[in-house]
């Protein structure tokens, strides 16, 4: 498959599908919007807990991706920015792959500050960065058309692009989360929680890893 | 690393009930004057093996001295606290402190409680360089990794700066730190425990080593100089928020219980023994308004005795004082199990309305005059110690020994390491098991008892029993 056959729509499908799968992912939040309805006893709270966590993780992925939307404007290191940041990612989860551990620094959070904790979620478990060489996929199709407009405009273009990706995504993410909590909370009890619980670091890892090469191989190709 | 979180971690108190009882406990054995290394003996609990309530194997230290005490478990169910990132560690290894020796063993529990064996071992050097606490005493396992209640601060006697928590790896099990950042007026300890979501720590205070490795030192206890505070800390920002005196005559306030159910803000402590009368307490502590609350809720006497049935330290007073050494609360929150080491009594209080204990059970063995005999006959030295609740509630495992200079001053005529068990009844009441009687190596006391699987003072829940 060549670069070219690597559509906006595939793209997007690919910040719709990373955002649910961060969702129903534990670690990313969900049995805590559980724990939240079930200690006030009300679904409300359950309601409540998701929008700390989706601000949080929002958040974290404009952090990664608004620098990365300010390179773009670059043009002519376009193709230096795109192996840079797949480099970047694969070195990631080769880390995440030799470093099991997690940090403490997490576990420090108070669970009134929901909002904080999925923030460094985010960031320390490389989330944020997972979703940096597919937003930079979808600014080659904005280069084609604006490559020769105003450094300004292209700017403001990729900006507005880093946004929307990052609105998608965290949407999906708290779609997938939500109904995760809701169907504990309601249905599945709380014997879910465990059994539904996978570890998914080395899954995570690799996933970072596939992301990378994968923008690697277009790029290179 | 496991792909699913340990089987035994619970998501609530009422998970861990409904999951499958006890087949091994875990009971410290203590070499009273050192000339053994103390161990680690692993009782099979299976009413229905063989060799049911014998000991089926004992880990056996390569020091003299350490003293053991209490000990936990390196995870239980905290560790499916979403905000840890710890679901995949395994409940295996129990961190033994040595309370005199402040040495630290690491026992390796799987592939079989019968093949257990010493895994690490933390040198005492380690711990002063590292925290400048001594004395090593309760062991959690919690959000950031093993939290090691010390007893001790610096220097040869303990004295040097005040004792507090401090952290250990619950991988590598390294030692990581003090936990304390602003301990406030804290300057003795025992116990702590925590309600994990609400997100607080809870402290006690027994004394500092000079006030107890010697033993009981009846002047400083007669003059009100042993610990009678409770504390409570913002867990993650590891800060003292309010301390509470018990009042000088409540003298050595000892196990912090708090409700399993986290949903609930309240939780329970026992003071051995009150100054003025002799009284051991309960006292029930709350959270109400973002503040804590502590009253005493319920008071056990002491019993009359001729002055030749006592043993020295208490002949001036011509009574037996209950000494009320341990508490244990049921999984569900009903049955708090108080043990009146003095008077040889084990208690059980229906604790549904928290602030309004009632004696719903108990039974009698041992005791300094009493010396009920178990009801196969055979002799009880020493009384109801640590006190041990299956995770249903339906069996209460406890030993008879407190701590080898105490032990020494109270029973004079020793304390053979025993173990034994009662059946609580559903709705109140105690009966103890004439087959269950644990026969430990000789020259040996027992202290602290763990459970396979948890128990009612290891783990701590993150989501309410629905």
């Amino acid at each position: 498959m060549s670069a070219a056959d690597w559509t906006p729509a595939w793209l997007w499908l690919a910040v719709i599908a990373s955002g649910l799968y961060h969702g129903v992912n534990p670690g990313m939040g969900w049995p805590l919007a559980v724990s939240a309805g079930l200690m006030e006893k009300s679904p409300r709270a359950l309601v409540a807990a998701l929008w700390p966590l989706t601000a949080g993780h929002l958040l974290a992925m404009l952090l990664v991706i608004l620098p990365f939307a300010l390179l773009v404007a670059v043009v002519e290191w376009q193709r230096t920015i795109q192996i840079g940041a797949s480099l970047l990612v694969i070195a990631f989860g080769l880390y995440r792959l030799a470093n099991r551990r997690h940090p403490r620094v997490l576990a420090r959070i108070s669970p009134a500050q929901l909002g904080l904790w999925s923030f460094a979620v985010a960031l320390a478990h490389g989330a944020a960065l997972m979703l940096v060489p597919i937003y930079l996929g979808l600014c080659r199709e904005t280069e084609l058309d604006s490559g020769h407009q105003a450094a300004g405009t292209l700017i403001n273009a990729n900006l507005g692009m880093a946004v929307l990706v990052a609105i998608v995504h965290a949407a999906a993410m708290v779609a997938a989360g939500g109904c995760c909590a809701w169907l504990a909370y309601r249905y599945l009890g709380l014997k879910f929680i465990s059994q539904s619980w996978f570890n998914l670091d080395t899954t995570w890892a690799v996933s970072l890893i596939l992301v990378g090469a994968i923008a690697l191989a277009l790029n290179v190709a | 690393m496991n792909i699913r979180p340990d089987p035994t971690f619970h998501a609530s108190p009422k998970l861990a009930m409904e999951a499958p009882p006890e087949s091994f406990a875990y009971t410290v054995l203590l070499s009273p004057d050192s000339s053994k290394p103390d161990a680690l003996a692993v009782i099979d609990v299976n009413p229905n093996s063989q060799s049911y309530s014998q000991v089926v194997h004992t880990v056996t230290m390569p020091n003299k001295g350490d003293e053991f005490h209490h000990f936990g478990w390196n995870a239980c169910s905290s560790s499916l606290s979403p905000l840890t990132g710890h679901a995949f560690l395994e409940r295996r290894y129990l961190i033994i402190p040595g309370m005199r020796s402040s040495r630290i063993y690491i026992v390796d529990t799987k592939p079989d409680p019968t093949k257990a064996a010493i895994h690490k071992i933390i040198e005492p050097e380690e711990i002063f360089k590292k925290t400048g606490y001594s004395r090593p005493h309760t062991v959690h396992c919690g959000p950031e990794g093993i939290y090691v209640s010390t007893l001790g601060g610096g220097g040869k006697n303990g004295t040097d700066g005040p004792p507090g928590v401090f952290m250990m790896d619950c991988e590598t099990f390294e030692v990581l730190g003090r936990w304390e950042i602003d301990r406030g007026p804290q300057t003795m300890h025992y116990d702590f425990w925590w309600n994990l979501p609400r997100d607080y720590m809870v402290t006690s205070e027994w004394g500092l080593p000079p006030q107890f490795e010697n033993g009981i030192v009846p002047e400083d206890l007669l003059s009100n100089k042993y610990g009678h505070h409770i504390h409570f800390w913002d867990l993650r920002a590891r800060r003292n928020v309010q301390t509470i005196d018990l009042g000088a005559n409540h003298q050595m306030g000892l196990e912090v219980r708090p409700a399993h159910d986290p949903v609930r803000e309240y939780g329970f402590l026992g003071t051995v023994v009150d100054t003025t009368n002799l009284e051991g307490s309960i006292w029930t502590w709350w959270r109400e308004g973002g503040k804590f609350h502590a009253e005493k809720t319920a008071t056990i006497p002491p019993e009359a005795a001729p002055k030749e049935q006592l043993p020295p330290l208490l002949q001036g007073f011509g009574a037996v004082p209950p000494l009320v050494t341990d508490i244990d609360l049921s999984m569900d929150d009903k049955f708090l199990y108080v043990a009146c080491w003095g008077t040889g009594e084990m208690r059980q209080y229906d604790v549904r309305d928290p602030r309004k204990p009632k004696l719903a059970g108990s039974v009698h063995i041992g005791g300094i005059t009493r010396r009920t005999p178990h009801p196969n006959g055979k002799a009880f030295g020493g009384g109801p110690q640590m006190v041990e609740i299956s995770r249903d509630g339906k069996r209460v495992y406890w030993t008879n020994s407190l701590y080898s200079t105490w032990d020494n001053q109270f029973y004079p005529d020793g304390v053979p390491g025993a173990m034994v068990m009662a059946n609580a009844k559903p709705d109140g009441g105690l009966d103890l098991a004439r087959d269950y009687w644990v026969n430990f190596p000789d020259g040996y006391r027992s202290h602290q008892v763990r459970l396979d699987g948890g128990d009612c003072s290891t783990d701590s829940f993150c989501y309410p029993s629905v």
